[in-house]
């Protein structure tokens, strides 16, 4: 048990990295209701810049900054294919991420895996035990700024538009507002948000991956619905909301560091991932189904109008 | 204002879907004007609010509004000009979003959309002053989410919203259809009393035929992608539901039996 305490720090700060991510999916999952699958290829687009910026000498920060904008990019060029191809936005996702992973590969110079050591670098957070403590105040101060900025934004006019758009097109064209380009810049911000994620990421474990990525929508998808089971009856508002993810994510990675402690194997985590992701996914449509006969028995063949 | 000349619409064309929509559409409608649209399932009527608003492409003919040609603006652009109610509550508004936040997104319709504050602390003052001429109880419900409101409670909200910035056209499509009789009725006189308060030309769609002589100045009826009838002034005043009924079977050999203009 004593042990079990002593590892947590590691999986609060995993976790509290992949729940910067998975407010960049929140963004799109949530807000805009489009399953963006851009993200796996952004969060290795994110942690791929980072490190080839700062082993050739770039200040962190303006490595952490330009990782997000490639993000940033990266939506961009999902949004277009969405909204000015007319590709469906699964697969316009699908499509930017298999792009990535060639152009990720570039950007390591052909190296599927690029170290980052943290005894050369000014690194800002870590998994090395003794600065875990600083990783997470680091990543708890990231967490703040980005649920302060965006919680601004979603109040703006603009950010209202954004809503919009998610919530209902008809209406928001009805109104004046361009949802294709809302589309864009919601995709924008998130991919942003998670390229962001994926440089943090990149440091803490001490290398970019070209695979680093794969199945991150995945866990962003599971931080989202695990604070809606958890949090969902308390957290109403937008920037508790937006909490409620990262704590989902750190709830996701707590469980993750206990199963593995009981014996499971490592390699059957995406497995167990997409298990738990899709009983989720479905528990909401069961539930609808279930009351749904429920009411045609009370009705008792009464005709119900549509 | 609005001017419609040989507008021409074909769904599907090519196939066996194919559905001759809008089969040559002319109408002017002047200034002030409040024009109920009747006619059978099919004729055109929806489709023809949505041309002018711009939800599909027409495939010829053109559409000005004041003079300025909008048949090729996109429908987000020309949306300053319209308001609009659908047929269905849940289309009007943003469920997810307050009250107010649906309000001030329908004042800023034509407007610049910037980083300023979604709803500022004047705009709520004015539209608790707006829903409170509602008389139903939403003023002190500014922050409550639209999607927990009754349908009718959604219809007048988005009638607010498309009058508010006294649009030059207000197009409603049926927009009590789907509510109660009560609720229909209440919010059909709230919007003649918007209309007037305003003096806002309108195009109304409705199946109901007595409210179709009751309100308004001009009537028209559609069938089979063409108006068929248009009347205005005393004449319209002294329409019956027989005689509406009685036309209708003409022009369409009798076929309105099954229709459900009968039940209006």
């Amino acid at each position: 048990m004593l042990s079990f305490l002593q590892s947590l720090p590691s999986p609060i700060a995993q976790g509290m990295i992949w729940g910067i991510m998975a407010i960049g999916v929140y963004i799109t999952y949530k807000v805009l209701d489009v399953a963006d699958l851009t993200v796996d290829g952004t969060l290795a687009t994110g942690g791929a810049v980072l490190v080839v910026l700062t082993t050739a000498g770039v200040n962190i920060y303006i490595a952490m900054i330009v990782a997000f904008l490639a993000g940033c990019l990266a939506g961009f060029v999902t949004g277009l294919l969405h909204t000015r191809f007319g590709i469906p936005a699964i697969l316009a996702g699908i499509l930017t991420q298999l792009a990535l992973y060639s152009l990720n590969l570039r950007i390591m110079s052909a190296r599927a895996n690029v170290p980052i050591n943290w005894r050369m670098y000014d690194l800002i957070v870590s998994s090395r035990t003794d600065v875990l403590p600083k990783t997470i105040l680091i990543c708890a101060i990231f967490i703040v700024a980005i649920i302060g900025i965006l919680y601004w934004f979603f109040g703006t006019e603009l950010g209202h538009s954004v809503r919009a758009t998610g919530c209902n097109q008809a209406m928001a064209r009805a109104n004046g507002i361009n949802t294709d380009s809302r589309k864009i810049i919601g995709l924008i911000i998130s991919n942003g948000i998670v390229a962001l994620s994926g440089g943090l990421l990149a440091q803490f474990s001490g290398a970019a991956d070209v695979n680093m990525g794969r199945g991150a929508i995945v866990i962003g998808l599971a931080a989202v619905i695990i604070s809606e089971v958890v949090f969902g009856k308390i957290f109403k508002n937008f920037a508790l909301r937006l909490l409620g993810v990262v704590f989902g994510g750190i709830i996701y990675y707590i469980v993750i560091s206990i199963v593995l402690k009981l014996g499971l194997n490592a390699n059957d985590l995406k497995l167990l991932s997409a298990c738990v992701v899709a009983l989720f996914l479905g528990l909401p449509y069961w539930k609808s189904k279930l009351s749904h006969k429920k009411a045609k028995k009370e009705k008792k063949g009464e005709k119900v109008n549509a | 204002m609005l001017e419609i000349k040989g507008v021409y619409k074909t769904f599907n064309p090519g196939t066996i879907n194919e559905k001759k929509a809008l089969n040559g559409i002319d109408l002017t409608l002047n200034d002030g004007d409040f024009v109920t649209v009747i006619g059978g399932n099919g004729a055109g009527k929806s489709t023809l609010l949505n041309m002018v608003t711009g939800v599909y492409p027409v495939d010829c003919g053109s559409i000005k509004i004041d003079g300025i040609d909008i048949t090729n603006l996109p429908e987000y652009k020309r949306a300053k000009y319209f308001g609009r109610v659908f047929q269905d509550p849940m289309t009007g508004t943003a469920a997810d979003m307050q009250i107010d936040e649906n309000l001030a997104l329908a004042a800023r319709r034509g407007k610049m959309r910037t980083l300023r504050n979604g709803v500022s602390k004047k705009e709520r003052e004015e539209f608790k002053e707006l829903l409170k001429k509602l008389d139903l109880g939403l003023e002190n419900r500014l922050t409550s989410k639209v999607g927990l409101l009754s349908g009718g409670q959604r219809q007048a909200i988005t009638l607010l919203m498309a009058t508010m910035q006294n649009p030059k056209l207000l197009l409603l499509d049926e927009h009590t259809a789907a509510l109660d009789p009560q609720t229909a009725a209440k919010v059909l006189s709230l919007t003649d009393e918007l209309i007037s308060a305003g003096n806002i030309t309108t195009l109304m769609i409705t199946h109901n035929m007595k409210d179709a002589i009751r309100l308004g100045n001009r009537l028209i009826m559609m069938y089979d992608g063409k108006i068929i009838y248009d009347i205005s002034g005393e004449d319209k005043k002294n329409l019956h539901v027989s005689d509406l009924l009685e036309l209708f079977a003409k022009a369409s050999n009798g076929e309105f039996a099954n229709d459900r203009m009968m039940l209006a």
